[in-house]
């Protein structure tokens, strides 16, 4: 278990094994019995918050919902921050940059109607929906971010979550925001800096794939480009 | 350098690697089609000697790499050593020109 900030290091807790036991109920036995200190971060308990991801065993999960019988090797399991985050304390990293970027990428909804209008009709099988629906149940925990080697390489990188964000938005019929959002996720911060490792898509919980939406990201800046829209 | 920019450069080295590929396998094809019965230089350059297709092709191809390269780079120099900024730009800038002069000049010393 990583104890203490970015220069601190890992100490060893003996734990007692129980059926369905995950990596979430291990770091709470040791901070309610072994380590009153221990600094970790948790709200819902069952995959729907994205508040309780570290590294397990060198890769980063939910810990809430990862059996320690899936991930121990030798009876033993080692819990530490998320990666490409800078560490507060123990468990806990500050994810405020991780965050900032979302806005960056104009993660935000731009209505492109007012109160007075009528309520949207969006199909459900529309090509636009489907391809929003795929990206949609993202629960900001920073998986993606943290199994990113983009992002430990380039630190403007915006990272698959937000650029997943904004690729839900700009397929989003309904928003109004697109030109200025492409023009948010294009360059050398944006969908162009991915190199398609798929790490983000391989460590995601909710198994959705932000290369997919980044590779769609690229499609579109492209489209926009040469239509001289950006 | 604005997003419009950099997504220009992308364009360019995706557009240049299409180029490339086709450029490489032609080339490749024909280095192995042209010595199956060995070559001598006198031979070589009687083919490529006032030869406006080949001359064509081989100033595409060293065209190609002369944008693909460097755009590559870039990255690299960005992931690997954090240069970025304008002084990068310009180093490879550089290097472009390096590698269209003497792909160029390989290319025109065999036609010429």
């Amino acid at each position: 278990m990583w104890k203490g900030g970015a220069e601190g290091r890992f100490r060893e807790f003996d734990v007692p094994r129980h059926p369905s036991q995950t990596v979430l109920d291990v770091v709470t036995y040791i901070q309610r019995v072994l380590d009153p200190t221990l600094a970790y971060r948790y709200a819902c308990r069952v995959g729907m918050c994205g508040s309780c991801a570290m590294t397990v065993n060198g890769e980063p999960r939910w810990t809430c919902r990862t059996h320690v019988d899936r991930v121990v090797k030798n009876d033993s399991v080692s819990v530490g921050p998320l990666r490409n985050l800078p560490v507060i304390r123990d468990l806990v990293t500050d994810m405020s940059g991780f965050f900032d970027k979302w806005a960056r990428a104009r993660g935000q909804f731009k209505p492109s109607r007012t109160k007075k209008d009528d309520v949207a009709r969006v199909r459900p099988q529309s090509e636009d929906r489907r391809a929003v629906d795929a990206g949609i149940e993202c629960i900001g925990c920073g998986v993606c971010y943290a199994a990113c080697d983009v992002v430990s390489w380039n630190p403007d990188y915006l990272g698959p979550a937000a650029l997943n964000r904004a690729w839900t938005l700009v397929k989003d019929e309904r928003d109004a925001g697109r030109i200025e959002r492409l023009r948010a996720v294009a360059g050398d911060a944006g969908c162009h800096s991915c190199h398609t490792h798929m790490s983000c898509t391989e460590r995601c919980p909710k198994k959705l794939s932000p290369t997919a939406g980044i590779a769609g990201l690229k499609r579109e800046v492209f489209k926009s480009t040469l239509r001289g829209e950006l | 350098m604005t997003p419009k920019e950099e997504t220009l450069l992308w364009i360019a080295q995706r557009a240049s690697a299409a180029v490339l590929a086709l450029c490489i396998v032609v080339h490749l094809a024909t280095i192995i089609y042209a010595v199956q019965g060995g070559l001598t230089a006198a031979e070589i350059l009687g083919r490529t000697r006032g030869n406006t297709a080949w001359l064509a092709f081989y100033s595409i191809f060293v065209l190609a790499v002369a944008v693909h390269a460097p755009i590559g780079l870039r990255s690299v120099l960005m992931e690997w050593l954090g240069w970025r900024g304008r002084s990068r730009d310009r180093v490879l800038l550089g290097l472009s020109v390096v590698l269209a002069w003497m792909g160029m000049r390989a290319a025109l010393g065999v036609f010429l």
